[in-house]
């Protein structure tokens, strides 16, 4: 655990030590904000909750998350420092952990500073704050989810262009799959809808809907999980080769 | 202390390392030559355990680096090849890194030891500075510094003083054999003169085989003019000498130029009393004698041409 934790800190604080962390959690705030406002008629809407924040985070997710995440293994195989990690007492898996969990507390961190949001609607209006808890704590988690995708492609190159492009599209087939839009086209090419439902099952929004309207299950937590869990194995394994 | 039996690495259908086996001991600087592409870089990579062998095992104090690597690797202290580090940590972030993850839990345990190779590798300078700021031999010393930060019993070091300046090569060179004593040092360079003035022992690898393992004198002893001299004649006639010296069974070869002669023994021994007998018998005025200079790289080109034209 210990060695877990001093990965952690390496990783997490390294984000400071160069513009990368400014540069993200400006960008990832003024986007997510600035969606919410003007793509989203905040204001306009009259809605004293969040669900036009939490309805663009997928999207927001899916181009800043692999920015995050691209570097997390790619940039140790390409300076080598990879082979400096691993001739130290120190597992795979325990890497990998340590690694992941700092990108998460980063991203972590991003969304957090979104908190003005919160305030601004319990300041405007009389907000139910259950499902603003529960849509952070599901952007939360599906932020791992992303990033477990992103540290898995991450270990396979060496490129970090490639490790981002990599990310998004795998990252944009599981936001896809559960998109209002996408399951129409799906259901006029007369797809029975047993198949359509059993399709964006795989989804992202699919499971992140729910929660940011206040809807906890535990299907839904053990789908962002398992995902997590999954893509760090194969992590484990591609590093082990 | 560090044993390695039969190791092999494949790439794809390329065999890199074809069974190298070899042992080192406390007290050993065992070098490693080859050209490139000979395999000793993934030799040391099996070593430490960052690849995993195809075949074969190595162990280090005893511990299968496969079988029980957080063991294995607790004993090594290891310079990969062109030193990578973690470029945006300043100096003491990056030795108190490699300090924790090699279990030194308190802070006092880590300033004491980052102090200690700090100064060892003289790196009180550049404490605070980023890594990405200091010059190709800082960073040498740095990737040797964290190395040695645990004072592990075995050391694997990488071409360790490549790309540094003559002043800091000599630098280095003093610092490994400094610890010598107490170490297991295996080190791998193209620069023979380097292990010729370090290593107890040479290995020389070419396609991935061990061509010779031996001492340095047992290596210099196999090139073809090792105990040869050379004689020069205060009167400069040497015509009486050479004639003399050809016929002797213990010479073989006798080749004169201007005033001088250089005698090759028949198998590398020693002709200086032969010499001295003679011309004490026939009076020849000798200005000088001496041994004529030998190149390991003319052993080590042999060596490695030979296997070259065998593949």
């Amino acid at each position: 655990m210990q060695t877990v934790l001093t990965i952690f800190k390496r990783e997490f604080l390294g984000y400071f030590r160069s513009p990368i962390a400014y540069v993200f959690l400006t960008v990832f705030v003024v986007a997510s904000i600035g969606l919410t406002w003007f793509l989203g008629n905040f204001f306009a809407s009259n809605d004293a909750n969040l669900g036009r924040l939490f309805v663009f985070m997928p999207w927001v997710f899916l181009f800043l998350i692999p920015a995050v995440g691209m570097r997390l293994w790619s940039e140790e195989r390409r300076s080598g420092t990879w082979e400096l990690l691993f001739t130290l007492p120190v597992s795979i898996s325990q890497a990998v952990f340590g690694k992941f969990l700092a990108a998460w507390g980063f991203i972590t961190l991003a969304i957090l500073l979104t908190f003005t949001m919160p305030i601004t609607v319990g300041y405007l209006g009389d907000p139910d704050w259950g499902p603003i808890a529960s849509g952070y704590f599901a952007s939360i988690l599906m932020a791992g989810a992303y990033l477990g995708i992103c540290s898995l492609t991450s270990s396979m190159t060496k490129n970090q262009v490639i490790s981002f492009v990599l990310s998004v599209i795998v990252c944009m087939v599981l936001v896809f799959l559960g998109w209002g839009v996408f399951q129409d086209l799906l259901i006029s090419a007369s797809l029975p809808i047993w198949l359509v439902d059993a399709i964006s099952n795989f989804s992202f929004i699919t499971h992140f809907d729910p929660m940011t309207k206040g809807l906890v299950t535990l299907s839904d937590i053990i789908y962002f999980l398992s995902l997590i869990v999954f893509c760090l194995f194969l992590n484990v394994l591609v590093l082990e080769r | 202390m560090i044993e390695v039996d039969n190791l092999k690495k494949d790439f794809g259908t390329i065999r890199a390392v074809r069974g190298v086996t070899f042992q080192v001991e406390k007290g050993d600087i065992l070098g490693f030559l080859g050209p490139n592409g000979a395999g000793k870089s993934t030799t040391m990579k099996m070593v430490t355990g960052f690849l995993p062998p195809t075949g074969g095992c190595a162990h280090i104090g005893g511990h299968d680096i496969q079988k029980n690597p957080i063991d294995a690797k607790k004993l090594i202290g290891y310079l990969p090849e062109n030193s990578p580090l973690y470029q945006e940590m300043t100096v003491f972030e990056f030795l108190s890194f490699i300090a924790e993850l090699r279990e030194m839990r308190s802070r006092e345990e880590r300033t004491t030891k980052i102090g200690r190779v700090m100064e060892i590798c003289h790196l009180g300078g550049v404490r605070n500075q980023p890594i990405e700021t200091l010059s190709k031999g800082f960073r040498q010393r740095v990737g040797l510094a964290q190395a040695v930060i645990h004072d592990p019993p075995c050391l694997v070091l990488d071409e360790p003083t490549d790309g540094l300046d003559p002043n800091q090569k000599q630098e280095v060179r003093r610092l490994i054999a400094s610890m010598a004593e107490e170490k297991a040092i295996v080190l791998s360079t193209h620069i023979l003169e380097e292990v010729e003035a370090m290593c107890t022992r040479i290995i020389i690898i070419a396609k991935g085989e061990i061509l010779v393992d031996e001492t340095p004198e047992a290596l210099r002893r196999r090139h073809p003019r090792y105990n040869a001299l050379r004689i020069t004649l205060r009167n400069g006639e040497t015509a009486q000498m050479q004639e003399h010296f050809s016929s002797l069974p213990q010479i073989s070869e006798v080749i004169a130029e201007e005033h001088r002669l250089t005698l090759i023994p028949r198998d590398g021994n020693k002709i200086d009393d032969l010499i001295f007998e003679a011309s004490r018998d026939h009076g020849w005025p000798i200005q000088s004698l001496e041994k004529a200079p030998i190149r390991l790289e003319e052993v080590f080109w042999d060596l490695t041409q030979k296997t070259a034209s065998l593949t």
